[in-house]
């Protein structure tokens, strides 16, 4: 019984981890925070349910996602954002009308029914050890998770990119004075970000349902581990998506009633006692 | 891109933060392979100078900075820079994220002839950081840090290089390894505009000095000769 509530808390860390990934990048480096990040997440899951639908490929669903919302994501990033940089306010308020027309558009396109993308075959059914039962689709979740979080970390730890991402974090501005074009570094993030957002939506809408409204839950969840995980901060992202994804489904087992004060109890504590995150860093250029 | 026989030309330069007026009327020559210093007070604009020409702080500046052909005013940051012009800036900004090594690696760009500066040949002419390759970067010690900073701006392979106050927190000791680099850049052709209020550290590297007071330009002269002019030293540094 706690195994099975265990592994759906990880499978729920699964896809907030994906979300989070590119969500703490874009934050970190960019200094915004991208509210309609979850109407990617949402968006990302009804393009997928279509293509899906209309293909019976999860997988062709999965590329399409990623290519789609990936490239809203740069439309929004080198159409509108751009203009406004380096007005925090200017560029949040983008992002949050974007998300209130995002929503209204999704319940125009797909109706406002909630739906849910088929397990695609390889996954369907359960893998039996002992005595427990573990669904396939949700060890896929995590395997996943898992896969992109070691790429991301190759990626972030071993290449110059990731370490013009790091310093870029850290300092933007003395980036770009090592010749670096920071401006084409927040559009390939921000790309990325909303591509990775679209994955997490057909993974979270094969394993749930898809909801209009959706949206603002899973940002809020998504907030959450980036609070607690820190700013920027790739392993932050990963320990702050599990204690997350464990403390829901574990509070909402114990006392459902309490899931809300699980959930918030500790993002309260680490914003009084350590502001800047388990894994940020205090001090950034615009402390 | 870069060309080492190009001189930086900044003419009639104003520069403002918001409303404030920074920096008046300002015009100064760096000649190709040349080493100039601007001498001033605090809060006299010298900082604010070396921004304007980065592109840095969002400062708004009129006039001309042209850099052999190109005119800087027009370009972003990573353009200026792109150009061949290296940046030390005050205080060193290392990045928290980076080992010393990553630094270097993060900021390399390919330089061409022997005289290029690999992050390898950074860690091997500073053994004081080459022996802590792997560690943080704003782990160093000061003096450590400050060559780090140097040790980024020299991986860019520029062919100016602007040093914002290099002697600011470290020991007589490091003075001596910023000036022995000075030295070792002048012999490979390459300039320096460096902005200081240590007056021996500037009058140790440059051979043009000019003198900023209030964000105005109000003396320049040769390195040798200022030395010599006690009263103006007296006047415009307090020494």
């Amino acid at each position: 019984m706690y195994l099975m509530v265990i592994l759906n808390g990880l499978t729920m860390a699964g896809y907030l981890f994906i979300m989070a990934i590119g969500l703490n990048l874009s934050f970190g480096l960019m200094r915004i925070c991208n509210m309609n990040h979850g109407t990617f997440y949402l968006l990302g899951g009804f393009i997928g349910w279509s293509v899906v639908k209309a293909t019976g490929n999860w997988w062709l669903g999965l590329v399409v996602v990623a290519a789609a919302v990936g490239l809203i994501a740069f439309l929004e990033e080198f159409l509108l954002l751009r203009r406004a940089r380096g007005k925090t306010t200017v560029e949040t308020l983008i992002t949050l009308s974007l998300s209130i027309i995002g929503t209204d558009l999704i319940i125009a396109i797909w109706t406002g029914k909630t739906r849910q993308i088929d397990i695609p075959d390889f996954a369907k059914g359960i893998y039996r050890v002992g005595n427990y039962f573990f669904p396939k689709f949700n060890v896929l979740i995590i395997l996943f998770a898992v896969a992109i979080g070691f790429i991301f970390w190759l990626i972030y730890q071993k290449t110059k990119i990731g370490m013009i991402l790091r310093a870029g974090v850290d300092n933007f501005e003395i980036v770009a004075t090592c010749g670096i074009n920071i401006k084409r570094l927040f559009t390939a993030v921000f790309t990325v970000s909303g591509a990775l957002a679209g994955i997490a939506g057909v993974f979270g809408g094969t394993y749930q349902m898809l909801v209009s409204g959706q949206d603002g839950t899973v940002m809020i969840y998504t907030l959450l581990v980036v609070i607690i995980g820190g700013i920027g901060s790739f392993g932050g992202a990963i320990v702050g998506s599990i204690v997350i994804g464990l403390i829901y489904t574990v509070g909402t087992m114990l006392a459902p009633q309490f899931s809300y004060f699980f959930l918030f109890a500790p993002v309260a504590l680490v914003l009084a006692f350590r502001p800047q995150g388990l894994f940020g860093k205090v001090g950034r250029i615009d402390d | 891109m870069q060309d080492s026989n190009v001189k930086l030309e900044i003419s009639n330069l104003n520069a403002y933060y918001g409303k404030a007026f920074v920096l008046h009327n300002v015009s100064i020559c760096v000649e190709p392979g040349e080493k100039v210093a601007i001498l001033g007070r605090n809060g006299m604009g010298k900082t604010t100078l070396l921004k304007s020409i980065m592109k840095l702080d969002k400062l708004r500046v009129e006039g001309s900075i042209r850099y052999g052909n190109v005119e800087l005013t027009k370009l972003p940051t990573y353009g200026v820079a792109r150009q061949g012009i290296g940046y030390v800036p005050q205080g060193w900004q290392l990045f928290r994220s980076l080992s010393v090594e990553e630094h270097l690696l993060m900021a390399y760009r390919k330089g061409t002839g022997k005289d290029e500066w690999t992050p390898e040949r950074v860690l091997k002419t500073f053994p004081e950081i080459g022996r802590r390759r792997k560690i943080g970067g704003t782990r160093l010690s000061g003096g450590e840090q400050q060559i780090l900073a140097i040790g980024r701006a020299l991986v860019s392979n520029s062919n100016l290089l602007l040093m914002d106050e290099p002697s600011e927190g470290v020991s007589t000791m490091v003075l001596e390894r910023v000036r022995d680099i000075c030295s070792e850049l002048s012999e490979q052709g390459k300039s320096i505009l460096l902005v200081e209020q240590n007056l021996s550290l500037a009058l140790g590297i440059a051979k043009k000095i000019y003198i900023l007071v209030n964000g105005t330009i109000v003396h320049s002269a040769p390195a040798e000769e200022f030395a010599q002019d006690h009263e103006r030293q007296a006047l415009y540094l307090g020494i």
